[in-house]
């Protein structure tokens, strides 16, 4: 570089001259915008991290509806609320692991079956008072207990005992499970002065940011925690606001009302990340669009039939039309690389003839039907639509029903034998087996009821060698690829935009959008 | 004044009856729906104990009927209750974004009515001549398309491209001055403008061209009079009634019918808050959003009647 462009590229970062000023010296000196803007851009990140200044969020999700309990916290803006005034056990890493946040350290017993949490010395609530062992096991009896209405309940229902031993919480498991601390990092499970049990709405916690204002599904206003332990938090300000509308979302972005937004529509994406100032991210998630049959209802009580429509599935074709490129292949498990003991599997290719030979050898006759809605998934009629034309081509002939929106997950969903849905992916499999696939689990939504991978689910659970789990797990994904009653066809990207108001974004977070909810304290505003 | 009275009080205990009507209908409304509160809060993440927990705190457990009456209670009291699902005060909720509805509403009526009834009256000038015809087409064309369309049109040309105003209403605070929040809504209201300007227009220009067929027009035209003064001495008071109606429908509509628009621009009104109740069974919200909007219905729809029977000497003094 120029020493004469270094020289004005550090004057910028030091707020000397503005960005606009830059590119017109630059041009000067005979470089295009387009170069001027990217040697500021790392100019900017070389200079690391800014404080300061107000960083305002457009999500989707959030609705008047809500409350600020986050025990029935159920959409991205209810967590990325959370996860700014509170902060759980633990939180992922980047690179999948787990660090710990308002625990300090961690550690099982050599039978996975107890499990210790030290909580960090010396921090404190955003009222000032300091977090005590009687707070955490007083939140995990909140979310865990007979009268709760927690998005947790589910994880915590393993938990026989939690008890306070001086600065440390001691865990009790009725079964081993080795992987207990990664369910401590779910995000309604924000550790709050007495469980919250006197004020579930305080909104009180340990978090980077404190609470200043609020309308519940319109804005949310944060300042940042003068106390808080950790180096999370550069913005003063974080304004959250709420925008449904996927149009309005980008239209404030791009007029610069907001600086990012999460859930750019896929078919929209390519324009939006058009514009100079704006970047998009697609970042591969665990999250996938599904199919889902019920194993014990006919005609899906038939293996011939299922695989007859896995073979049926044109995967990539969903990939491209219904994603638009943002997204990967499924291959019948819930299971992606995102996952950390992941292991590849032959990828089912589409196939009609061997479609056709399957459903011949079923026996059935006439058409099989599909019900599905706009809300199960972006696009779900779309993709319906896609896959009645492939598996028309295999001889099999698919009745579409088209449902409303209202009411799809109480009255279709986990109700209908062959509907379209979701799912948001988990951390760990086990969470995400245990969550849909295992015979007791109160989401089976593809009634699958599989005594041999019931066994080893629970065997990898206890077994603390990752080799091993890594095998079981293989095997396991093999049995719902070759039986179950899941069609995945595809895995979902998270899409977040941002202009270039604000620096920091780190690719390949997992977890959520908005880099697993990180974004706003781990990300600075530059102007 | 006696009649005008008796006509009045009549009208008024017509209207009470109607909105006690109307609160039954939308609460057997929201009962038919599929699903309840439970199931709508917890979703697609519902297990049986979370929902039966949930039920029994939210007293969504008692039969149909005791909650009604509970609820009719409490209204009669002033008291709309709480919001089930966040079990916050709908009185507080409501008030806040009531008066935004109406800050939207009324901004949209202040341009929207002057001008449907000036360019009616220029239309009828101008009868067939190129003028009319531009001021129909143009307003048939924005009342046909959904109000949606035209907002997103509007987002990008006038908010994206042009960057004249804001494209949502985002940066509305109801605490700032009167210009900044008038700026954040800018597209909104000409949204909403260009939305209700040709029915009222086309019911104005319509009502005068029915009057100018009469005799006294005829001879005010032979006496000498200019057009103008013949539409705005002779005809329009005479049309006063019909266009009264209409518009009275439109602020109607501008007030209970901008949910769209308000959803659209991410505007914290009225319309907002009762969709997302909807989506969550969250029945004594909806009921107090549905008598609010009903009293207003029904009270403009009075005022329109009152007003036509004021102008209407035959009406007056009825034999």
């Amino acid at each position: 570089m120029n020493d004469q462009l270094k020289y004005y590229s550090s004057r910028v970062t030091k707020g000397l001259i503005t960005r606009r000023e830059f590119v017109g010296r630059a041009a000067a000196l005979g470089l295009t915008a387009a170069a001027a803007n990217t040697m500021l851009a790392n100019a900017v990140r070389a200079a690391g991290p800014q404080t300061g200044g107000t960083m305002r969020l457009g999500v989707q999700g959030g609705s008047t509806t809500d409350s600020l309990d986050p025990a029935p916290a159920a959409n991205f803006t209810a967590t990325q609320v959370n996860l700014l005034w509170g902060e759980p056990l633990v939180s992922l890493t980047d690179d999948g692991g787990l660090e710990g946040r308002v625990a300090e350290s961690f550690e099982g017993s050599a039978d996975a079956k107890t499990w210790r949490f030290k909580l960090r010395s010396g921090i404190t609530f955003s009222n000032g008072q300091s977090v005590t062992a009687e707070d955490v096991v007083e939140t995990i009896d909140r979310h865990a207990g007979e009268e709760s209405k927690s998005g947790a309940l589910g994880l915590l229902r393993d938990i026989d005992t939690v008890t306070a031993d001086g600065d440390t919480v001691v865990i009790g498991l009725k079964t081993p499970n080795a992987d207990l601390p990664y369910y401590m990092q779910d995000y309604h499970l924000v550790i709050q002065p007495g469980g919250g049990k006197q004020d579930p709405t305080a909104a009180i916690g340990t978090g980077p940011y404190i609470l200043k204002d609020h309308e519940m599904g319109v804005r949310f206003v944060f300042e940042k925690n003068p106390n808080y332990w950790g180096d999370y938090g550069y913005a003063d300000t974080i304004e959250l606001i709420v925008i449904n509308d996927n149009t309005a979302r980008v239209a404030a972005l791009q007029s610069g009302q907001v600086d990012m937004i999460d859930r750019v529509p896929p078919r929209t994406a390519g324009l939006v990340g058009r514009a100079p100032n704006i970047t998009v991210h697609s970042e591969p998630s665990a999250g996938h669009y599904v199919f889902i049959m019920h194993c014990n209802t006919a005609p899906f009580d038939n293996n011939d039939l299922r695989l007859a429509l896995k073979y049926a599935m044109n995967r990539q074709e969903m990939v491209d039309k219904v994603l638009f490129g943002y997204g990967s292949v499924g291959n019948d498990t819930p299971i992606n690389s995102s996952y950390p003991l992941f292991t590849e599997m032959p990828q089912r290719e589409y196939d009609p003839d061997k479609a056709k030979f399957h459903f011949d050898k079923s026996g059935h006759d006439g058409s099989v039907l599909l019900r599905t809605s706009d809300n199960s998934f972006p696009g779900a009629p779309d993709a319906a639509a896609l896959f009645q034309q492939s598996a028309a081509a295999a001889g099999i002939t698919l009745e579409i029903k088209r449902e409303p929106n209202d009411g799809y997950w109480s009255e279709v969903w986990n109700a209908q034998p062959f509907c379209t849905s979701y799912w948001g992916g988990r951390p760990v499999q086990d969470q995400m087996f245990s969550t849909a696939y295992l015979s007791s689990a109160d989401w089976n939504d593809t009634r699958f009821f599989n005594e041999q991978f019931d066994q080893m689910l629970l065997a990898a659970r206890a077994e603390l060698d990752d080799a091993k789990r890594t095998q079981i797990y293989a095997d396991m994904g093999s049995i719902l690829h070759n039986e179950g009653g899941l069609i995945c066809p595809m895995f979902n990207d998270f899409v977040d935009a941002q202009s270039d108001r604000i620096e920091g974004w780190v690719s390949g977070v997992p977890g959520f959008a908005f880099m697993n909810n990180h974004a706003p304290m781990r990300m600075w505003v530059t102007a | 004044m006696g009649p005008m009275t008796r006509l009045l009080v009549q009208r008024i205990s017509l209207g009470l009856l109607l909105l006690f009507l109307v609160s039954i209908v939308i609460f057997a409304g929201t009962m038919i729906l599929p699903g309840d509160v439970a199931q709508q809060i917890l979703g697609q993440s519902a297990t049986p104990e979370a929902l039966a927990n949930l039920r029994a705190e939210l007293g969504v457990d008692q039969p149909p009927v005791t909650r009604y009456f509970d609820w009719l209670g409490g209204l009669l009291s002033g008291d709309f209750g709480t919001a089930l699902t966040s079990g916050q005060s709908i009185n507080e909720a409501i008030g806040r974004r009531f008066s935004n509805t109406l800050f939207l509403a009324v901004s949209a009526a202040v341009i929207a009515v002057p001008l449907a009834i000036f360019l009616g009256l220029l239309a009828v000038r101008y009868q067939d001549r190129w003028p009319d015809k531009l001021i129909s087409a143009s307003t048939l064309t924005t009342i046909s398309m959904p109000e949606f369309v035209i907002g997103y049109i509007l987002m990008f040309v006038l908010g994206v491209q042009l960057r004249w105003f804001s494209p949502t209403a985002v940066g509305y605070r109801p605490d700032a001055d009167f210009f900044t929040r008038l700026e954040s809504i800018a597209i909104p209201i000409i949204v909403l403008t260009l939305v209700v300007l040709a029915h009222m227009m086309r019911m104005t220009r319509a009502a005068i061209l029915n009057v100018m067929q009469s005799a006294y027009i005829e001879t005010a035209e032979l006496k000498g009079m200019p057009m103008l003064k013949i539409i705005a001495k002779h005809a329009f008071p005479n049309a006063i009634a019909p266009v009264v109606n209409v518009v009275m429908l439109n602020l109607a509509y501008l007030v209970v019918g901008v949910v769209v628009v308000e959803v659209v621009f991410v505007y914290p009104g009225m319309g907002q808050y009762l969709v997302d109740h909807v989506t969550k069974r969250d029945i004594p919200v909806v009921q107090a959003c549905g008598m609010i909007f009903a009293a207003i219905y029904i009270g403009l729809n009075l005022v329109a009647d009152v007003v036509s029977i004021l102008t209407n000497p035959r009406l007056r003094h009825p034999k």
